[in-house]
C-alpha cells in the first residue's frame, strides 16, 4: 500500500491505482471521457487532468500510476489536487476544445439527459463559444440495425472501438484519418458482427452512437426504472427495465460483476419491441379447429371437462424455457394432486435430472470463476450464441494470459484462439480414455474447466456423453478442494430452476419427448414453444406470445412476460435471482401463478396458496435455496461427478450440433420482435457470404 | 569558427565516396573493436563526460539516456531505435548524414547498441526519404559484408542491424509514436509512463535516439569525452548540424561548434543576411516547431539550447529559418499551423481540435479579417493546447503561434486596422460562399 495525498487528504492504495482511482478512494470526483473501467486506457480526451506537485504540466490521471509519483524531498507522500485553479482551467480548456465541433443538438439527441458531455460541461463549460468558425462536419455511417450514428457529435474517445475490439473480439470498428478529420467508421459501411454490439451505445458519452431502434422514442427522464433479471439465455444478466406507462420502453445492462459485468446481449436489450406485439391478451378456445376469444370462466370450463374425463396417467404437462420458479411451482403442485407423474421441464430432451445432485446440472465453477481457470475443453455447446457473456469472462480469461481451451464440437468463431479436438462424442471418450494429448494440458493445469453444453446433452445418447464427461472431470482432476471445473452450460432460463423443484418425469413418467408424441391425451404446455406435440392430444398453452405453441393449443391461457410479473429465475450458475414488474401484462392475462392457482379450484384441487407471498412462503419451507436471492447454493461437485462417472453407456458418433440456430430468434419473445427479425436476416446474410 | 581537424561529418557535402573504403579512409570503423573492448560502463561514462546532448530537440543528455536502460536483462531483449524520420520543417542534417556519411550511422548504431545490450537496432527513416533509403541501406549491406555487423562479424558482438522506411507522417518522428509505427500500428504516441527505457519496441527496453546523436557517438569516443567537451560553452558543447535556409545569401548545412553566434554563423558560412543585417526581420532558429526570435535579439546571440531557451525559443534541430523583411510573417506562421493542423494525429483532444482553430484564426488574422481581441484569445487557446497534450506535438503547434503573438503583435494589429479601413475588398469572394 502506498501513500498518498489527495486534495489535502491522506488516503492508502495500492501502488498499482491509477490517480484517478486513488482521487476517487479519497473521494474526490474527476471528470472523464475515454476512462472506462472495463476497457484499456486510452488518455485521450484529457479530461481527467489533475496538477501532481512537482510536476510541470499536469497529468492525466487515468493514465498516471500511484507508484509513478516521486514522493516529496523528506519521503513525504506525493501530493496531487483535482481542485486547484491549474486543474480547473486546464479541464475547462479541454471542455471548449471538446465542444467547438460538438453540435448544439441536444434538444433533438437521444442522448440528451443522459449525456456525459452535457452533465461535464455544467460543471467545466460555459454558456458562450469563443469559436466562430464552421463546425466540422462529418458523415454518419451505417452501422447495422442496432446503433444509429451521428457522427458530428462524435468526441473521439475511442471506447466503442476499445469495446469491440476488446471485450466483443471483433475488429470492426476503428478510426481513420488523423488530426480534425479522424473518423470513427466501419470502414466497410457493414454491420458490426458481434451479438454484443449495441453496448457501444451504452458506452458512447455522448449522441454520436444511439441506440436505433429506440430513436426518438423517449426521453430518459420520463422512464420508470426497475431492476430485473434478464431471460433469453442462462446467464441471467442483470438489467434495468425502464417503463414509460404501461410499455417497457428499453433494457439496459445493470452490474453485476458475478454474472454479466456490465454487458448484456443485443437479444436481452432490444427484444423490447417483441413484448409489445403478437401477445395473447385474452383466453381462447378452439371450436371447429378454429380458436375464438373467451372468458376465462368458459376457458377454464373446458379445461375442466376435458382433464375430469382423463386418467392421470394419460395428462402430462411440459415447461417451456422462459417460466418462472413460482409458476414451475405451482404446476408441479397441481399436478401432483391430480396424481399425473408426466411432467418435465426439458423439452429438448437434455439429459440432466435431479437425481443425481444439483451440482451435476449447474455451473460449477461459476461464471466468475472462469477468470481463475487455466485450462478450459468446452464440449458440444458454441458459447458465444448460447451464452455470450459466459464467452465474453472466457475471452477476458484468455487476453489475461493466453490459457489452452479446446472445443468438441461445431468449428466456430469463438472470438479467442482455441484447438479444435473434434467434432463428436467419439474425441469426448478419446480424451476421458487419456488417449489425446490435450489431456496432459487439462491434468497439467491447477483450475481445469469442463464445460458442458446443451449441444451434447440434448440427445438420445447425451447420458453417456454426460458420463463421459464426468469420467474425464475426474481424471483431469476438475473437481479438487477449492475449484469445481465441472460445469453445464444451460441455454434456457428457466432450467435449472425446474431441475432444482424437480420438475422432471415422476416413477414411471413420461418425458416431454414421448408426451408430445402422443404419450398423453392432454397436454398442459406452459410456454414450451421449442416442442412440436403430435395431432390428437387436447392441449392447453398458457404463455405470452402467438407462437408456435399457441398455434397448436386447442385452449390459451394469457400470461405474463419476464417484465410483466414478479419472479424468480435461477440461471445457470444456480443463483436464484428475482425479476421485477416493470409493466404490467396486456388485456386480460394475468400472472401465471395466480392463473393456475384459479385453474386448480376449477379442477377441485385447490392450491393452498392466495397470494405470491403465501406461495413464496410453501416454497421457500420447501426448497430453502430459492429463498436466499442472489447467492449460489453449492451442491456436492465431487459426488455428482462421482455418480455421473458411474453411469457409463456408450454414445453414438453424431457430431455435437449447438442447439441454438439462429441466436436472434430463440424465444417466442425473440422471434416476435421485429428488430430481432432484422438481425437475423443480416447475421444470415452475412453467415452466406462467408460461405461463398 | 570550427576548425577543419575538429569536423565529425567530413563528408557532409558528398564530396567524396559514402562507401565503406572511403569512410574507412576518413576515419569510420577505426579501432571500433577497441572501443567496444574497454566494456558498456566505460562507453556510457565517457558518453556522459562528453556532454553530448541529443540532437534531436530536446536536448536530454544523450550519456545519461543510455544509462537507463537496464544493466541485467529480466529476459526480455533490448533495443536501439534510431530516429532517422527528419520531418521538422527546415531541417535537413540527418538526411545529409544519411546519403553521405552513412558508415558514422552504422558504426555508431553498433557501439550504442553494445553499450545498451541490445543485439538489435531498428532505424526508422522518413517516407520521404527514398534515395537516402538506398544510401542507407547500402552501407549496412557494405557493413555486413565486411563482417563489420551481424550475427558472427569481427567485433565479437552480434548485432543486426535494420532499416524500416516510414510512410510519411510527421508524427512518426516522436519516439512512441515511432515505436507504434514499426510494430505496424497506427501512429499514435504512447502515453508515459511507462517510458521506452522500460517498455518500448514490442514492450522492451528501447531508447530512441536522433540520427546525429548516435553518428557523432564513434567520433566522440575515439577522440576522447574531452575533446568534445573543450568545444562550445559550458552545458551546450561540441560541434552541430546548422541547416540554414530562408532568406541568406547561401544557405548551407554547415557543422559549427555549439554557442557560435548567430551573425557567425550567417557570415561565415551563408554569405550574410539577403540585403543585409538591417532587412533581417525575425529567425526561427530550431526548425518549425519553436517560437520565432526578432531580428534585435538573435542578431548577437550564441546558437546554444541554454541561451535560446533564455530568449523563450529554443536550439531544437537547429534548423534556422532566416526571414528577412519582405516576409509576411503571419501568414508565416499560419503556414507553420496549418503544417500541424495536418500532422496532427488526432489522438487527443486539445491538440486535435487546437490546432485547426489556431490555423483558422491565424489565416483570417493574415488577411486582417479579425478581430483585435481575437488575439488574445488566440493566444490563451495556444496556452491551453500547450501541456495537456499526450505528446509534444501540441507544445510544437503552440509556440510558434506564442511566439507570433509575443513579438509581433503590432503586425497582427495593423493587418486588422488596414483590413477595417478597406473591409471590402473582396466582397464577391464573400457572397459567393
Amino acid at each position: 500500500m502506498t501513500k498518498i495525498i489527495v486534495d489535502g487528504i491522506e488516503v492508502d492504495v495500492p501502488p498499482e491505482f491509477t490517480l484517478l482511482q486513488a482521487a476517487e478512494a479519497a473521494g474526490a470526483e474527476v471528470p472523464r471521457f475515454c476512462f472506462h473501467e472495463r476497457l484499456s486506457i486510452a488518455g485521450n480526451c484529457r479530461m481527467c487532468l489533475v496538477e501532481v506537485k512537482g510536476a510541470p504540466k499536469p497529468v492525466a490521471s487515468c493514465a498516471w500510476g500511484v507508484r509513478d509519483c516521486r514522493p516529496g524531498p523528506n519521503g513525504e507522500p506525493p501530493e496531487i489536487s483535482t481542485k486547484s485553479a491549474t486543474v480547473k482551467k486546464a479541464r475547462e480548456g479541454v471542455m471548449e476544445f471538446l465542444l467547438i465541433n460538438h453540435p448544439l443538438d441536444c434538444p433533438i439527441c437521444d442522448q440528451g439527459g443522459q449525456c456525459d458531455l452535457q452533465d461535464q460541461a455544467m460543471a467545466y463549460g460555459v454558456d458562450t463559444s469563443r469559436y466562430e468558425e464552421n463546425k466540422r462536419a462529418v458523415p454518419d455511417k451505417y452501422l447495422g440495425p442496432l446503433v444509429k450514428t451521428s457522427m458530428n457529435r462524435c468526441i473521439h474517445c475511442t471506447r466503442c472501438v476499445r469495446f469491440t475490439t476488446e471485450v466483443a473480439g471483433v475488429s470492426d470498428l476503428g478510426a481513420i484519418w488523423r488530426g480534425e478529420d479522424m473518423e470513427i467508421t466501419s470502414y466497410l459501411e457493414k454491420a458490426m458482427g458481434s451479438e454484443l454490439q449495441a453496448n457501444v451505445a451504452d458506452l458512447c458519452p455522448v449522441g454520436a452512437l444511439t441506440h436505433k431502434p429506440e430513436a426518438f422514442h423517449y426521453r430518459p427522464w420520463e422512464l420508470n426504472k426497475t431492476d430485473s433479471v434478464d431471460v433469453v439465455d442462462a446467464v441471467g444478466s442483470s438489467i434495468r427495465v425502464d417503463s414509460r406507462g404501461r410499455e417497457v420502453m428499453r433494457i439496459l445492462p445493470r452490474v453485476n460483476e458475478a454474472v454479466n459485468e456490465e454487458w448484456i446481449t443485443d437479444k436481452a436489450r432490444q427484444i423490447v419491441d417483441g413484448l409489445r406485439v403478437q401477445r395473447l391478451d385474452r383466453p381462447f378456445v378452439r371450436e371447429n379447429g378454429k380458436l375464438r376469444p373467451a372468458t376465462w370462466q368458459e376457458a377454464f370450463g373446458v379445461i375442466a371437462s376435458r382433464v375430469k374425463g382423463t386418467a392421470p396417467k394419460k395428462i402430462g404437462a411440459v415447461v417451456g424455457d422462459l417460466a418462472a420458479v413460482e409458476e414451475i411451482y405451482a404446476l408441479k403442485l397441481l399436478m401432483q394432486s391430480l396424481g399425473v407423474a408426466n411432467i418435465d421441464a426439458r423439452q429438448d430432451g437434455a439429459a440432466l435430472s435431479p437425481a443425481f445432485g444439483r451440482a451435476s446440472y449447474v455451473f460449477n465453477s461459476t461464471i466468475a470463476g472462469i477468470e481463475e481457470a487455466d485450462a478450459i475443453l468446452i464440449v458440444g455447446s458454441n458459447p458465444r450464441v448460447e451464452a455470450s457473456l459466459v464467452n465474453v469472462r472466457i475471452r477476458k480469461r484468455w487476453r489475461a494470459a493466453p490459457l489452452p481451451i479446446a472445443l468438441i464440437g461445431e468449428k466456430v468463431d469463438l472470438t479467442y484462439a482455441y484447438e479444435h479436438l473434434g467434432a463428436g462424442p467419439e474425441t469426448l471418450a478419446e480424451l476421458a480414455a487419456g488417449r489425446h494429448s490435450f489431456v496432459e494440458k487439462l491434468k497439467a493445469a491447477k483450475k481445469p474447466l469442463i464445460i458442458v453444453g446443451q449441444g451434447a446433452l440434448s440427445r438420445a445418447d447425451g447420458q453417456a456423453i454426460l458420463s463421459l464427461a464426468a469420467q474425464l472431470a475426474r481424471s483431469v482432476g476438475a473437481v479438487a478442494e477449492g475449484w469445481n471445473g465441472f460445469s453445464i452450460l444451460h441455454t434456457a432460463a428457466s432450467r435449472v430452476g425446474a431441475l432444482d423443484l424437480g420438475f422432471v418425469p415422476g416413477e414411471g413418467g413420461l418425458n416431454a419427448q414421448d408426451m408430445a408424441k402422443g404419450g398423453v391425451d392432454v397436454l398442459f404446455n406452459l410456454g414450451a414453444d421449442e416442442i412440436d406435440v403430435a395431432p390428437g392430444a387436447f392441449v392447453i398453452y398458457q404463455g405470452t406470445h402467438g407462437d408456435r405453441g399457441a398455434h397448436r393449443a386447442d385452449v390459451i391461457l394469457p400470461g405474463a412476460a419476464y417484465t410483466e410479473k414478479s419472479a424468480t429465475y435461477v440461471n445457470t450458475e444456480g443463483r436464484v435471482q428475482m425479476a421485477n414488474r416493470a409493466a404490467f401484462a396486456p388485456g386480460d392475462a394475468r400472472e401465471d401463478w395466480a392463473i393456475l392457482r384459479a385453474l386448480s379450484d376449477v379442477l377441485g384441487q385447490r392450491l393452498p396458496f392466495d397470494s405470491l407471498n403465501a406461495l413464496r412462503a410453501k416454497l421457500y419451507a420447501e426448497y430453502p435455496h430459492f429463498a436466499a436471492l442472489d447467492e449460489v447454493a453449492q451442491g456436492d461437485v465431487a459426488k455428482a461427478v462421482e455418480a455421473l462417472a458411474a453411469i457409463g453407456g456408450t454414445p453414438g458418433r453424431d457430431a455435437f450440433q449447438s442447439p441454438v440456430k439462429d441466436f436472434y430468434l430463440t424465444n417466442p419473445i425473440a422471434r416476435a420482435s421485429g428488430v430481432m427479425a432484422e438481425c437475423s436476416a443480416l447475421a444470415r446474410h452475412v453467415r452466406l457470404e462467408a460461405a461463398e | 569558427m570550427l576548425q577543419d581537424k575538429d569536423r565529425i561529418f567530413t563528408n557532409l557535402y558528398g564530396l567524396h565516396s559514402p562507401g565503406l573504403k572511403a569512410a574507412q579512409m576518413r576515419g569510420a570503423w577505426d579501432g571500433t573493436k577497441f572501443l567496444l573492448e574497454k566494456g558498456k560502463d566505460w562507453i556510457i561514462d565517457e558518453m556522459k563526460k562528453s556532454g553530448l546532448r541529443g540532437r534531436g530537440g530536446a536536448g536530454f543528455p544523450t550519456g545519461m539516456k543510455w544509462s537507463f536502460m537496464p544493466k541485467q536483462s529480466d529476459g526480455r531483449p533490448s533495443y536501439l531505435v534510431v530516429n532517422a524520420d527528419e520531418s521538422e520543417p527546415g531541417t535537413c542534417k540527418d538526411r545529409e548524414i544519411m546519403r553521405h556519411d552513412p558508415h558514422l550511422l552504422v558504426e555508431g548504431c553498433l557501439i550504442a547498441s553494445f553499450a545498451m545490450n541490445a543485439n538489435a537496432a531498428y532505424i526508422y527513416i522518413r517516407g520521404e526519404y527514398i534515395a537516402e533509403k538506398h544510401a542507407l541501406q547500402k552501407a549496412i549491406d557494405e557493413a555486413y559484408e565486411a563482417k563489420l555487423i551481424g550475427k558472427d562479424n569481427i567485433h565479437g558482438y552480434p548485432f543486426d542491424l535494420y532499416l524500416h522506411h516510414g510512410a510519411g507522417a510527421y508524427i512518426c518522428g516522436e519516439e512512441t509514436a515511432l515505436l507504434e509505427s514499426l510494430e505496424g500500428k497506427k501512429g499514435m504516441p504512447r502515453l508515459k509512463p511507462p517510458f521506452p527505457a522500460n517498455m518500448g519496441l514490442y514492450g522492451c527496453p528501447t531508447t530512441v535516439n536522433n540520427v546525429e546523436s548516435i553518428a557523432v557517438a564513434g567520433t566522440i569516443l575515439r577522440r576522447g569525452a574531452s575533446w568534445f567537451s573543450g568545444i562550445g560553452r559550458p552545458n551546450n558543447v561540441g560541434t552541430k548540424l546548422f541547416c540554414v535556409s530562408g532568406h541568406v545569401n547561401k544557405p548551407c548545412n554547415v557543422e559549427e561548434a555549439m554557442g557560435i553566434t548567430f551573425r557567425e554563423l550567417i557570415d561565415t558560412h551563408c554569405g550574410g543576411i539577403r540585403g543585409g543585417w538591417d532587412n533581417l526581420l525575425a529567425v526561427i532558429p530550431g526548425g518549425s516547431s519553436v517560437p520565432c526570435v526578432p531580428a534585435d535579439q538573435i542578431a548577437d546571440a550564441y546558437m546554444d539550447f541554454d541561451t535560446l531557451r533564455g530568449l523563450r525559443s529554443g536550439l531544437g534541430t537547429a534548423a534556422v529559418i532566416v526571414m528577412d523583411k519582405s516576409t509576411d510573417i503571419v501568414r508565416a506562421i499560419a503556414r507553420i499551423s496549418y503544417f500541424y493542423k495536418h500532422e496532427s494525429c488526432g489522438q487527443c483532444t486539445p491538440c486535435r481540435e487546437g490546432t485547426g482553430w489556431m490555423w483558422r484564426v491565424l489565416n483570417r488574422m493574415a488577411e486582417g479579417r479579425a478581430q483585435k481581441r481575437e488575439i488574445d484569445m488566440l493566444l490563451e487557446v495556444s496556452t491551453q493546447i500547450e501541456g495537456h497534450t499526450i505528446c509534444a506535438l501540441g507544445d510544437a503547434a503552440a509556440w510558434p503561434v506564442q511566439g507570433l503573438i509575443r513579438h509581433f503583435r503590432h503586425e497582427i494589429e495593423k493587418r486588422i486596422d488596414d483590413y477595417a479601413a478597406n473591409p471590402h475588398s473582396e466582397s464577391v469572394l464573400i457572397a459567393a460562399e
